[in-house]
């Protein structure tokens, strides 16, 4: 007789949800496709701290001086293009990557010194500090008695 | 399996079906693959990952690419668009190709294999002869 056993279960279920989840999508990581959408590319992560604001963009196969990067007082803006390969006589077995230009632009929540970015692209992706412009610094109220 | 051997499986160090999960998350990297008269060429997007961190494996007709993301996390984290993780990818290659012909370049982030095909794979004009 067959015995049910829990875990093997939960493994099944597990599996099969690692397998969904891989799925969802297109089960492969877009992580780049220009010429697809405006402004959905390249995907970036936004952080900051008490000083600056930090940027990371993902700009696979893109050289440094190909890109586009303007800075305003409150936000920014990447451009740029991956060209297609040359047209040659290939057979496609996959064509997954893109290709086009792209354009973004990350608006920010508090204002930048325009003098003080520093951006380096490196195995593709695109790293970019700002600075932040005068942090405020608490003023000091003297007190009256009257 | 009575009551009590599920309860000490629980408790006990992963057995063996815990390490059938992979090890943190994987990225599977966007790919294409073209194939011309001479050879055939995989470019696979792998953002962040640099040469050291980039394994490549041809054995028995499999193809693996494992690249390794070193990130540094600066800050709070406002918005997050992307997960850094390791890119990780296998493909069964046809047989007709010269594994150890292949070369591969990284830049960019962007690796670029290119696997010559044997001799016996090229298309070959064939004669025809009238009689």
């Amino acid at each position: 007789m067959a015995r049910w056993d829990l875990f093997q279960e939960m493994d099944m279920l597990r599996r099969e949800m690692d397998q969904a989840f891989r799925g969802l999508g297109r089960g492969h990581t877009t992580s780049f496709l220009p010429g697809l959408s405006v402004g959905g590319y390249p995907h970036i992560n936004l952080s900051e701290d008490e000083y600056n604001y930090y940027i990371e963009a993902l700009v696979p196969g893109i050289d440094a001086d190909a890109i586009d990067l303007n800075v305003m007082q409150r936000n920014l803006s990447l451009s740029g293009e991956r060209k297609e390969s040359e047209d040659k006589d290939y057979t496609w077995h996959r064509h997954e990557r893109g290709t086009g230009k792209f354009m973004r632009t990350i608006d920010l929540t508090s204002n930048i010194d325009t003098t003080k970015v520093s951006a380096e692209c490196k195995n593709g992706v695109l790293h970019i500090t700002l600075t932040k412009a005068d942090i405020e610094k608490p003023k000091k109220i003297s007190l009256h008695s009257s | 399996m009575t009551a009590d051997d599920k309860n000490n499986q629980q408790e006990s160090v992963p057995t063996k079906r815990e390490e059938i999960r992979t090890p943190g998350r994987v990225l599977v990297p966007a790919v294409d693959i073209f194939e011309s008269i001479e050879c055939l060429t995989l470019t696979a997007d792998m953002p962040g990952v640099a040469k050291s961190g980039l394994e490549i494996d041809l054995e028995k007709g499999v193809l693996t690419i494992n690249g390794i993301v070193e990130s540094v996390e600066r800050g709070r984290p406002i918005l997050r668009e992307f997960t850094s993780a390791n890119y990780y990818r296998q493909f069964k290659l046809p047989d007709l190709l010269d594994g150890d012909k292949s070369f591969a370049e990284l830049r960019n982030g962007v690796l670029t294999l290119t696997i010559p095909k044997s001799e016996v794979a090229k298309p070959k004009r064939i004669e025809i002869r009238s009689k």
